[in-house]
């Protein structure tokens, strides 16, 4: 357990001293999501009506971005050798680098479409439902990338056929998620769409990190 | 592969290595190599470019399994790859936190031995290539290890450095621990035992249905 903290708060750590990288996805999310206003017309009523469908694919994509190095920039420098040798099951590490991941893509995503979506025009009350539902589909998403990640981890191209792999399986939780932020604008409850983004998340949890830590395996061995 | 506890009939061996066969690809790499390490033993792993030592390095520490044989370790391993394995970003220090954190040596005293005590401010990519390597090999003392896996540990050292090396080795035998070292520079050390692996480069492919 002392290995698996250790390995979180090494990339951290890391993350905070590239802070360029955790900040490119960032930007990317507020930038996209801005830049919809410009392309739409600044029409309130479209903007709102649309805003929880642009965070949602913005942030669909910008937690897409720092994947290709998640696990790349390990395997290229020997820190994988490493940190498959600490005595942690493979899982564990993978597990312990998509929650990193989460902490330093998603959540920062999260505090930025509070900002994005007031400026789209979400209602204050809807905002919460939003949040939620980004936060579900956010954990979601790291879960998938970064077994996503790992399996294409050594592959000439990866960074081709890492999208093409993730955003097929994205679709359930981009459908789900976003349908539980506009049930607050159609005046619906958003609980169906919460629960359904609930068991995509109980799903993966213990079927990204087997996979993706069988994924390292190959790729190291 | 598995880490057991110590065996009370054979107390002395550290690593049993029986039959193992790894290929890569369809090729033969490595062709029903058995070796075995007690306390104290240091094995250099000789052989041409492309024998199979990284390979049987990394079988043995589990980074791959082994086609055919068992493997049979009564202890922890540390490993030092060919690569250093250092972000260029973070200072010296913050490049073996984690080493130091899952590991038993204590930092001041590896960094001493090494001679980076000066340097453990400044960030990796500032460190020469032989201080680089050090800094590597700092991970492997740190851990604690008594069984030392060491791929090419003199790569870009100094006269000066591969003798304190040599002690370092020296030291960790008498304490009990074991080695394997590939290697193509004659290493300080007495009573070592070697390996040859042959090449297997020509041997025709085999093909596995």
């Amino acid at each position: 357990m002392t290995a698996f903290f250790a390995l979180i708060d090494r990339d951290l750590r890391l993350a905070y001293r590239f802070g360029a990288d955790t900040l490119a996805s960032l930007l990317f999310f507020i930038l996209c999501g801005s830049l919809f206003p410009l392309a739409l017309g600044p029409s309130p009523d479209l903007l709102r009506h649309m805003g929880p469908g642009i965070i949602w694919v913005c942030a669909l994509l910008a937690s897409l971005l720092p994947l290709d190095r998640l696990f790349g920039s390990e395997l290229e420098d020997g820190s994988l050798d490493l940190l498959m040798l600490t005595g942690l099951p493979a899982y564990a590490v993978a597990f312990a680098k998509m929650i990193a991941h989460w902490l330093t893509t998603g959540l920062p995503l999260l505090v930025a479409a509070i900002p994005l979506g007031i400026m789209l025009g979400v209602k204050g009350s809807e905002l919460p439902l939003l949040l939620f539902g980004l936060m579900l589909g956010t954990m979601c998403l790291s879960l998938m990338g970064g077994m996503a990640a790992s399996i294409v981890l050594g592959a000439r191209r990866g960074g081709v056929l890492l999208p093409l792999l993730v955003l097929p399986l994205a679709t359930p939780v981009l459908i789900f998620g976003a349908a539980s932020s506009y049930a607050g604008q159609l005046g619906a409850s958003s609980s169906a769409g919460f629960d359904l983004l609930g068991a995509c998340l109980l799903a993966m949890l213990p079927l990204c990190p087997l996979a993706a830590g069988y994924g390292l395996k190959s790729a190291v061995g | 592969m598995t880490t057991q506890p110590p065996d009370p009939t054979t107390p002395s061996v550290l690593l049993d290595v029986r039959d193992i066969t790894v290929f890569r690809g369809d090729r033969l790499v490595l062709d029903d190599v058995s070796l075995s390490l007690a306390h104290g033993d240091a094995m250099i792993l000789t052989g041409p470019n492309g024998a199979g030592k990284s390979t049987l390095l990394r079988t043995i520490a589990g980074l791959r399994k082994p086609d055919g044989g068992t493997i049979e370790r009564y202890g922890a391993l540390a490993w030092l790859g060919h690569q250093d394995a250092l972000k260029p970003g973070l200072t010296l220090a913050q490049n073996l936190a984690l080493a130091d954190r899952l590991g038993s040596g204590s930092m001041e005293d590896v960094l001493e031995a090494l001679d980076l005590a000066f340097l453990t401010d400044l960030p990796a990519r500032l460190l020469s290539s032989g201080q680089k390597r050090r800094a590597a090999f700092a991970r492997v003392m740190l851990s604690g290890a008594p069984l030392w896996l060491l791929d090419e540990p003199t790569v870009g050292l100094d006269v000066a450095s591969i003798e304190r090396l040599g002690a370092i080795m020296a030291k960790h035998r008498d304490n009990g621990g074991a080695m394997i070292v590939t290697t193509h520079v004659p290493l300080p050390l007495d009573n070592t035992r070697s390996h040859e692996l042959p090449s297997l480069a020509h041997a025709e492919p085999l093909w596995l249905s």
